[in-house]
């Protein structure tokens, strides 16, 4: 099966590129370069890409919370990034902080984003085109749009109101028995509690991906996202990692290539649950029961 | 360069630059002895870094030798390693101990690139810290 055919499989084709489409494409679309690495832009980047960081920009630097529609605005413009401009993200890490930058760019309603299937590391294996060069752009048309967080975003308080709707925990085996608090080789983001949320079924996001950092293909994907966790693709999902980065991966997979109506990414994550006095937590293998 | 002068050096740029700097730093990390190079499990992983790290630390008290390696595809883990180098490589146990646990905080780096990726830097602060008093007890 060639790379385009198993894109069109999935439920929302439109929403991923190969490599190939882009590198024909690289004129008519604006490229954005989302990465965990907050230097990697600088190394080499796709021509013309611009460079988006999640923790410094997309973020409100006082309150836990993303950008307000006026900020996102200001963020566009200065990126000469337009409302109606067609936006391919790509990152390091398979797309992580790619998808994070996606459903943000989602929260805010911009019609036509793409993801590029298998993110930077393909790019660079198939020794596509890189520079150093930064894009010089003329200020964006942006309008200040309110941030729409009830589709596809998740809040504590949602959780127990989901149920007995299927929650998806992202992150790695340990992480979800609590075995350990945080991912091998990652920083400890301070939880004080280690486990799950009751309920969640545990799908680490690498399940998702092939070797060469793009997603498998439909059947595989529907198998690991419905048979193994006993859902219907006609449920309503709810998904989340550490601190709703990864976790927007398999949101995207969820809603975008099995076609999931109903997805939302809890952002607050492990790094709120797992610090929220008197909420339920499982730990071990067993989902558990939210009571 | 000492620790003192690299904090000078980052807090004479302008926060515009100060990426740069960290970039320069990044390109300019020693490779590793081919021992090292060759054989990963003699050095120590740093697991507080979002990139695989890992360091080494040899010598003795008049002169502690750092190594560090980390992939190029993670130039920030590559900037801290880098940093650390230039600033503690060839010192003596008594200084690399003795300095300052928020030497990472005082590169003004928080606020640009976020505390949580500084902290990857403070763990391999630790670290070497850790394994030059190991040093100097055997």
């Amino acid at each position: 099966m060639s790379e385009q055919e198993k894109i069109s499989q999935y439920s929302s084709p439109e929403a991923l590129v190969t490599t190939e489409w882009l590198t024909e494409n690289l004129d008519n679309v604006t490229v954005v370069e989302s990465n965990e690495d907050i230097l990697l832009y600088d190394t080499g980047h796709i021509p013309g890409a611009v460079k988006l960081d999640w923790h410094t920009e997309l973020n409100d630097q006082v309150r836990r919370d993303y950008l307000d529609g006026g900020n996102f605005a200001k963020l566009m413009r200065s990126k000469g990034i337009s409302r109606d401009d067609t936006i391919v993200l790509y990152g390091d890490k398979s797309n992580w902080w790619a998808a994070y930058a996606f459903w943000v760019f989602k929260l805010f309603g911009h019609e036509d984003v793409r993801l590029l299937d298998g993110g930077r590391m393909k790019w660079i294996a198939e020794g596509r085109e890189l520079t150093t060069e930064k894009p010089t752009r003329a200020e964006g048309l942006y309008p200040e749009v309110v941030r729409k967080d009830d589709e596809i975003r998740a809040f504590r308080d949602d959780i127990a109101k989901h149920q007995p709707s299927p929650i998806i925990d992202i992150r790695s085996p340990q992480e979800y028995t609590g075995e350990r608090l945080h991912m091998p080789d990652y920083p400890n983001e301070g939880a004080a509690r280690a486990g799950h949320i009751p309920s969640a079924k545990n799908v680490p996001w690498g399940k998702l991906v092939q070797e060469d950092g793009s997603f498998k293909a439909l059947e595989e994907l529907r198998a690991i996202l419905f048979e193994e966790t006993g859902s219907d693709p006609k449920d309503k999902f709810i998904t989340y990692c550490r601190i709703g980065e990864r976790s927007s991966l398999t949101w995207f997979a969820l809603k975008y290539l099995v076609g999931v109506k109903d997805v939302r990414n809890y952002d607050g994550s492990w790094t709120e649950w797992g610090n929220l006095v008197g909420v339920p937590i499982a730990q071990g293998e067993a989902p558990g029961v939210f009571a | 360069m000492s620790a003192i002068e690299i904090i000078e050096e980052f807090g004479l740029m302008p926060d515009s630059d100060k990426l740069q700097l960290l970039l320069e730093y990044s390109e300019n990390l020693p490779e590793v002895p081919a021992k090292y190079g060759d054989n990963p499990e003699l050095m120590e992983r740093v697991e507080e870094c979002q990139a695989p790290v890992f360091i080494a630390v040899e010598g003795d008290a008049n002169a502690v030798e750092l190594y560090f390696s980390a992939p190029r595809e993670a130039p920030t883990t590559r900037g801290f390693a880098s940093v650390l180098h230039a600033a503690l490589n060839g010192k003596t146990a008594k200084e690399i101990t003795e300095l300052d646990d928020d030497f990472p905080g005082k590169l003004g780096l928080e606020k640009l690139i976020s505390p949580l990726r500084v902290r990857g830097m403070r763990g391999m602060l630790f670290r070497i810290k850790r394994k030059t008093k190991e040093l100097l007890d055997s």
